[in-house]
């Protein structure tokens, strides 16, 4: 049965692709070189190349672009924004693409998206971050108890040596509140 | 030259050690030096992966106060992730004029402006270029002639903005470290990347990446860093991933300014040396020899 027909399916295709088309205008000069690929360190652990993804993106292929990790899998080191020949920002492209799945909430991209988001709360509820409860909330959301586990030994040494601040000394004033309110009132989603 | 200072999240938790260490060897070396009062989060990682606007508005605002409080001072910044994020708003907002607009209309809000002056330095940028080595030599009090150093530079402090080192082949500790008297590990791993948030929310990754860096410091007698995240990454981490591996790649890591200030000797309190998370027997009995 072909659905993509469907006026549902159409208008989410749309929606999509209007999505995508800030990402595709940042790359749109790419020549497919394969320097971006050479040069990063997660390459290795990528489904898709940089320069694959770059190429899907350019084609508007949503479903594969979301279902691959590699975006998720930048870590911002930007050797590929530095190398490109075309002097593209790919760095930026692939923040962009993190952006649009964390809006979306791909659940494929869960847990990287709750870590986010729970230090955005933590920033706009006090400022600064507390290191102590970003973890907390971020153990909590994810739901998965075998995680805090991997950082239970990290934690107690950070503990032992007084770097976890259990208690902040609270300014309790939420300095951010109009910034992260007119923020949204620009984004157009308050 | 006087500095306004922004020592970010981190520097108030698990990087106290860098925020004490950066005071102390500022104070030592007489820089002008002042904390940003009410400073905030630049946002870090996280902003620019829900928000791009948010991630710009966030450093915005502390280069904003920052200017209001002490115009014309440059921004000295210890954390690589802070320092890109503030470096960032500084580029593009003094090319795109409709971009200071938009980000100035969020934050008259809050009664502050940017006009378009910041200027936003790295710690490592003004300790190689406005202190220099030529400062260091002579306030040397504990030469480290036996110690062999590797400097680990990461990514954020010289990618993407080429500001005051080469982004491919950095050098601009060497110096420093050469005044206290140190060689140079030599190894090709200063610029790489240490996976950043990967330990986070992509362990596995993570960990290769950080594994290369610790073997290509094998023969050193410690690495230095410049940011927390890099600090927090090729730290904590030695003993699972030596045993993974099954290779002893156990090694002293500290900042560069718990590193000058040791030679300059000031007191290891005040540099929080106790507070580092891997500085080995090996390292505390020759620092002592
Ligand atoms: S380096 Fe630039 S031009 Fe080459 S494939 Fe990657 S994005 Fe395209
Ligand atoms: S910035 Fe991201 S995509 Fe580019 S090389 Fe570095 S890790 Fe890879």
């Amino acid at each position: 049965m072909n659905r993509s027909a469907s006026p549902a399916n159409a208008e989410q295709l749309s929606r999509e692709s209007r999505t995508l088309a800030p990402v595709q205008a940042m790359i749109r000069s790419c020549i497919q070189c394969g320097t971006c690929t050479g040069s990063c360190p997660n390459a290795f652990a990528m489904d898709r190349t940089p320069r694959q993804l770059w190429r899907l993106v350019l084609m508007g292929r949503q479903k594969a672009i979301f279902e691959s990790k590699t975006f998720a899998l930048c870590s911002a080191c930007y050797y590929c924004t530095l190398r490109c020949p075309r002097g593209l920002p790919l760095t930026e492209a692939m923040g962009a693409l993190k952006q649009i799945a964390a809006r979306e909430n791909r659940v494929r991209h869960r847990p990287s998206t709750l870590f986010h988001e729970n230090f955005i709360r933590s920033v706009r509820r006090h400022g600064r971050v507390k290191e102590m409860e970003l973890m907390t909330r971020y153990w909590a959301a994810v739901k998965n108890p075998v995680l805090p586990l991997r950082f239970a030994l990290l934690g107690m040494k950070l503990m032992a040596k007084g770097k976890v601040s259990l208690d902040w000394p609270s300014k309790a004033k939420r300095p951010l509140e109009t910034l992260f309110r007119k923020v949204e009132e620009l984004e157009g989603r308050s | 030259m006087r500095y306004r200072y922004y020592p970010g999240c981190s520097l108030e938790g698990t990087a106290r050690e860098y925020n004490l260490s950066t005071r102390a060897l500022m104070g030592a070396l007489g820089g002008d030096f002042r904390e940003i009062d009410d400073w905030t989060c630049c946002g870090a990682s996280a902003a620019d992966a829900t928000s791009h606007l948010l991630s710009l508005a966030l450093p915005a605002r502390n280069l904003a106060l920052a200017a209001k409080q002490g115009e014309g001072d440059d921004i000295l910044v210890p954390c690589s992730a802070c320092y890109l994020n503030l470096k960032k708003v500084e580029e593009k907002t003094r090319r795109d004029p409709e971009l200071r607009a938009q980000l100035n209309e969020i934050l008259i809000a809050d009664q502050l402006q940017l006009d378009g002056r910041a200027r936003v330095r790295h710690l490592l940028d003004v300790l190689a270029r406005d202190m220099g080595a030529d400062r260091i030599r002579p306030l040397v009090r504990r030469p480290f002639t036996d110690f062999s150093i590797a400097p680990y530079y990461g990514c954020q402090c010289l990618r993407p903005y080429a500001v005051f080192d080469d982004p491919e082949a950095p050098q601009s500790m060497e110096p420093l470290i050469k005044a206290i008297g140190a060689r140079i590990h030599p190894w090709c791993m200063g610029g790489q990347c240490c996976g950043a948030a990967h330990m986070q929310t992509q362990t596995e990754v993570g960990m290769e990446l950080v594994t290369a860096i610790l073997q290509g410091a094998k023969g050193a007698d410690a690495i230095v860093t410049v940011c927390p995240m890099c600090q927090m990454n090729l730290e904590a981490y030695q003993h699972r991933i030596g045993r993974k591996c099954a290779e002893d790649l156990r090694i002293s890591v500290l900042y560069l300014p718990q590193l000058l200030g040791l030679a300059m000797g000031l007191p290891q309190a005040e540099l929080g040396l106790d507070l580092n998370l891997a500085i080995t027997p090996e390292f505390r009995k020759k620092l002592s020899a």
